[in-house]
């Protein structure tokens, strides 16, 4: 099995190897900048690079010269001097010192500068803000002002397990796809804040130049202004557990008329669940609908049979909780019952509260209860509406 | 005193203990200092085998031989093995062989401390791989999954693998502050008469600074790992926001020793360097002072300028202009030393035998890892370079090239002295030439991802970075196996091999060779004096 394996790479590597010119995605550089502290980062890095890599040869040549020519095996005879031997000598070694002693702090020192100032700048003429909240392993979006405000969602990653365990193909979107992207209007500085509910992530877009991290309980800032339409694709750089790998960042930026319509779109389906929110659901409906809202949020840690991974993650199996009274005699919710865990969570098992809407958390229990627990009642939406 | 206990040791030098005894109660810093290098290389094998298996996870994109956990296990073991394991026991083992030596003294100045600093290690080795065993049986859930940096509050959520860390972290500590004493004791009291400080060879100065940084950091290190032991266990809260703590509070206590500690690993590699070039260019170190110098700038600057590890969380523009700064000015002091490495060779009548080629190969290598970590410094750019393969190339370029490699260098220039057998030219030379041209080969490629935009610490990637992560893992393997030369070569040239003279090179200058190949057990039995 093994030596098959390692045919198949080889096999695999060869291709590879003789396809990487023919590549067109093969990037040597960062990607094109689709906003101005990219494009300044780009020149930055384009310029430093350059200046780095003129130093680096010229050092190397001066060393080459020396291996080639100072050898013992052409009768060179070794020289006495350990040091600089008279003024002249010593103001010409000052001069490699005064050249990098201007490459770097006025080369790029002032640029520096210049573009640190302007990173964080996130508050002059903000046309609108954002709220990012990173949590294990998704993003929430949230808008705080102007047409879109209250308007939040989540973003999972879309890729399947079939995929990740190659057991199909992999599409091109691989890693880097979500079932709901944000979306921001072309032109707009953005200003745009960050936090956490759980660990510390980090929200980057490698067009936007811009990457900062999500702290739980502080809140840190960035900004954006998009100029090109498209589809922008990023990931979470800090370590942030296991799925830190698979918490990707899609932006879409869409012209400002675009954007309004999606924004009224957006605006009718929060009112559809919202209505959900109210009707009575039979059974099956929530398990249905709840199988899904488990298999997007539930299914990393407690994975899909329910039997989690112990001793980090507990199975759900007839689990007391799962199998426990919610509400007491007063129709209270009890602490520690299985709504109570899923709403404000416990150590490493996210609060749901805000991320999921009602119909979602009454469907996810129910299913729970249901599936894993053997039970037949059902949790409805309005119960849990009622709680909040 | 140091007379004195010559005299006395003479008379017993036939009845220390024999077998495992020997070495578990040694206080003969030869013995110590060879414990060091032994432990030092099989934990860089044990960190490079655990890596090889990220390298093949990373072969292609998709998960195929080990879960995102025990990826994130695997990443953060093997830079702690590397880092606390391989390289800095390397220095400290050159340290015990080799200040006695080249000071004119008869052992290190505490050899009882000596032998305890070492024996902190093995235990601090088991308590990291542990849990991997442990999990096997059931128990926890592995080691310490956070990468080496242990933030926090990831690292409050992690399983017992942490707690194992923290642990593993306070013995490595307690060892290197023990072992840093033992050196600025050693140096300022046993020099041979008429070695004034100015006159000490360049390895014992780099060794006082780098025990200086130990002893300035080490302690924030524990402290930073204690706070984090009572944030997971007793209730504490101060890396918690919720209890009014702070999360980033972590990161200035876990990088105001971090930062000093690559310098930690790199400045005894700087000492010796200068020694190397020098003898086999057979000619006199250039720029003494000015290296001399340098070496405590740096040392110094090492200590204020942490943050830029961590420029993305989020800081004053103030604050971000001063680290910014601070960084970019550690570019003068190293490059006054890249200049008296390259003054020295010039003009040197050379030759190229195995420690000569490490030495120029280091140069050429560690000054890539010099000029990326200068452009690192620029907060703007490293908004996007942070946290991406570009940084992870960077380190390697000056962990592996600076630091193992270095470490490399001094093993072929004084393995000779130590054994007393010459090792295989050809062989070293093969070595050479695979480690460095498959290092290039693993590493350049991680460049491009970097900058294409593949984050470090993930187990799977987009399509997008799979030429390169294939050519990178192709060549990890290269260079992993072409270890196994090192390996050999030392051991057939412990075994035998050809009788080396006390010179051993033919421009090497210092006190260590005029002693016979390998030394007599206890160093200088008279004080040479250095006029
Ligand atoms: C990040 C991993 C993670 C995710 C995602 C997650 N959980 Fe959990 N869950 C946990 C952990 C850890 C516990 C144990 C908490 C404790 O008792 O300390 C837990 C406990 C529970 C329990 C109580 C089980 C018991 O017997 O103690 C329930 C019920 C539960 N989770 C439901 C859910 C639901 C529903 C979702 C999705 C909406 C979900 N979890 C998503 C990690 C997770
Ligand atoms: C065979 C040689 C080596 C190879 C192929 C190798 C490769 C790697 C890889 C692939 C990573 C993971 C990067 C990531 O996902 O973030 C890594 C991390 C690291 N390596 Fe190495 N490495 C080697 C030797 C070394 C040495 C000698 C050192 C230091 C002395 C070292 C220090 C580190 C550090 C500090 C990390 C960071 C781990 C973390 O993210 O916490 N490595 N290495
Ligand atoms: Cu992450
Ligand atoms: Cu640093």
């Amino acid at each position: 099995m093994f030596t098959q394996w390692f045919k198949n790479r080889w096999m695999l590597l060869i291709s590879v190897l003789l396809s990487l010119h023919a590549h067109a995605e093969i990037t040597w550089n960062f990607p094109t900048p689709a906003t101005p502290m990219a494009e300044d980062t780009l020149h930055v890095h384009n310029k430093f690079m350059l200046i780095v890599m003129v130093i680096f040869l010229v050092v190397l040549g001066i060393m080459i010269y020396s291996i080639y020519n100072h050898r013992k095996s052409k009768g060179f005879k070794a020289a006495k001097f350990d040091g600089p031997s008279n003024k002249s000598q010593l103001i010409w070694t000052l001069v490699p010192f005064a050249i990098l002693l201007y490459i770097d702090f006025i080369l790029m020192g002032i640029p520096a500068y210049h573009s640190v100032v302007a990173m964080e700048d996130t508050k002059t003429n903000a046309d609108m803000v954002i709220k990012v909240t990173g949590s294990q392993w998704r993003w929430q979006y949230e808008y705080m002002d102007g047409d879109a405000q209250g308007l939040k969602f989540v973003s999972n990653l879309k890729t399947s397990e079939d995929e990740i365990y190659n057991k199909t193909d992999k599409n091109p979107q691989y890693l880097l796809d979500v079932d709901n992207h944000l979306v921001l209007p072309v032109d707009k500085k953005v200003r745009v804040l960050l936090t956490s509910t759980d660990v510390i992530h980090n929200w980057w877009v490698p067009a936007f130049g811009a990457a900062r991290d999500a702290i739980p309980g502080f809140l840190r800032e960035t900004w954006v202004k998009i100029d090109k339409p498209g589809v922008y694709r990023g990931q979470c750089k800090e370590l942030c557990g296991k799925g830190h790998g698979f918490m990707p960042v899609v932006v879409e930026a869409v012209p400002e008329a675009d954007y309004k319509v999606w924004v009224e779109a957006q605006k009718v389906k929060l009112a559809a669940a919202a209505e959900g929110a109210n009707k009575e659901w039979s059974k099956d409906e929530l398990v249905a609908k709840g199988k899904e809202v488990y298999a997007k949020n539930c299914q990393v840690c407690h994975q899909a049979n329910g039997k989690g991974l112990p001793p980090a993650f507990p199975s759900l199996v007839d689990s007391a909780i799962v199998k426990g009274k919610i509400f007491d005699e007063q129709g209270k919710l009890l602490k520690d019952s299985h709504l109570d865990r899923v709403l404000n969570g416990k150590g490493v098992m996210p609060a749901w509260k805000s991320v999921l809407n009602d119909v979602e958390i009454a469907a996810v229990v129910t299913y729970e209860r249901v599936d894993f627990g053997g039970m037949s009642d059902t949790l409805q939406p309005a119960q849990v509406k009622a709680l909040r | 005193m140091s007379s004195q206990a010559t005299v006395h040791h003479d008379h017993h030098d036939d009845h220390h203990p024999t077998g495992i005894m020997r070495w578990l109660t040694t206080t003969n810093h030869k013995d110590i200092g060879t414990m060091y290098l032994v432990f030092s290389l099989i934990m860089f094998l044990l960190g490079g085998i655990m890596i090889l298996g990220v390298r093949a996870e990373l072969f292609q994109p998709g998960l195929q031989l080990v879960k995102p956990e025990f990826f994130n296990q695997l990443i953060g073991v093997h830079a702690l093995i590397m880092i606390f394991a391989a390289l800095m026991p390397a220095a400290t083992g050159f340290a015990n062989w080799m200040l006695p030596l080249q000071i004119g003294a008869p052992d290190m100045a505490l050899p009882r401390l000596n032998n305890w600093g070492f024996w902190l290690l093995p235990p601090a080795a088991i308590l990291l791989t542990l849990p991997f065993t442990l999990a096997l049986f059931g128990i926890g859930d592995g080691a310490i999954a956070t990468g080496w940096t242990f933030y926090a509050p990831l690292s409050v959520q992690g399983g017992i693998g942490v707690d194992f860390a923290i642990f593993a972290v306070h013995l490595l500590g307690v060892s290197s502050v023990l072992g840093s004493i033992n050196v600025i004791v050693t140096i300022l009291n046993m020099r041979a008469p008429g070695m004034t400080l100015m006159k000490m060879p360049m390895f014992a100065w780099s060794w006082l600074v780098t025990a200086f940084l130990l002893i300035a950091t080490i302690p924030v290190l524990a402290g930073a790992v204690t706070m984090l032991l009572t944030d997971r266990h007793f209730g504490t809260h101060f890396f918690d926001a919720a209890g009014g703590g702070d999360p980033i509070l972590f990161q200035h206590l876990f990088w105001f020793f971090g930062h000093p500690e690559v310098y930690i690993v790199l400045l005894p590699v700087w000492g010796f360097m200068p020694q190397i070039l020098q003898t086999f260019s057979r000619k006199p170190m250039y720029g003494y002072k000015a290296q001399v110098y340098s070496l405590w700038a740096i040392g110094i600057l090492a200590l204020v300028v942490w943050a830029h590890h961590f420029f993305t969380v989020g800081m004053p523009v103030p604050a971000l202009l001063y680290f910014m700064y601070s960084t970019m000015s550690i570019s003068l002091p190293l490059a006054v030393l890249f200049f008296c490495w390259i003054a020295t060779i010039w003009k040197g009548s050379l030759t190229f035998e195995t420690p000569m080629l490490f030495a120029i190969g280091w140069i050429v290598l560690f000054g890539i890892g010099g000029l990326t970590g200068l452009v690192l410094a620029d907060v703007a750019a490293d908004a996007q370079y942070h946290h991406t393969y570009f940084v992870v190339a960077h380190f390697h370029y000056t962990l592996f090239a600076g630091g193992i490699m270095g470490i490399m260098a001094g093993v072929y220039y004084w393995l000779p002295k130590m054994t007393g057998h010459m090792f295989s030219e050809r062989l070293g030379k093969l070595h050479f030439w695979l480690t460095a041209i498959s290092f290039n080969l693993t590493f350049i490629p991680q460049f491009f991802l970097g900058l294409a935009g593949m984050p470090r610490r993930i187990p799977d990637y987009a399509l997008q970075f799979a030429e390169f992560n294939m050519i990178s893992s192709c060549a990890a393997f290269v260079l992993g196996l072409s270890q196994l030369i090192f390996v050999y070569n030392i051991i057939s040239c412990v075994r035998g091999g050809k009788k080396a003279t006390n010179k051993v090179w033919e421009g090497a200058e210092g006190l260590e060779w005029t002693l016979s190949s390998p030394p007599p057990y206890h160093s200088f039995t008279e004080q040479p004096v250095v006029k």
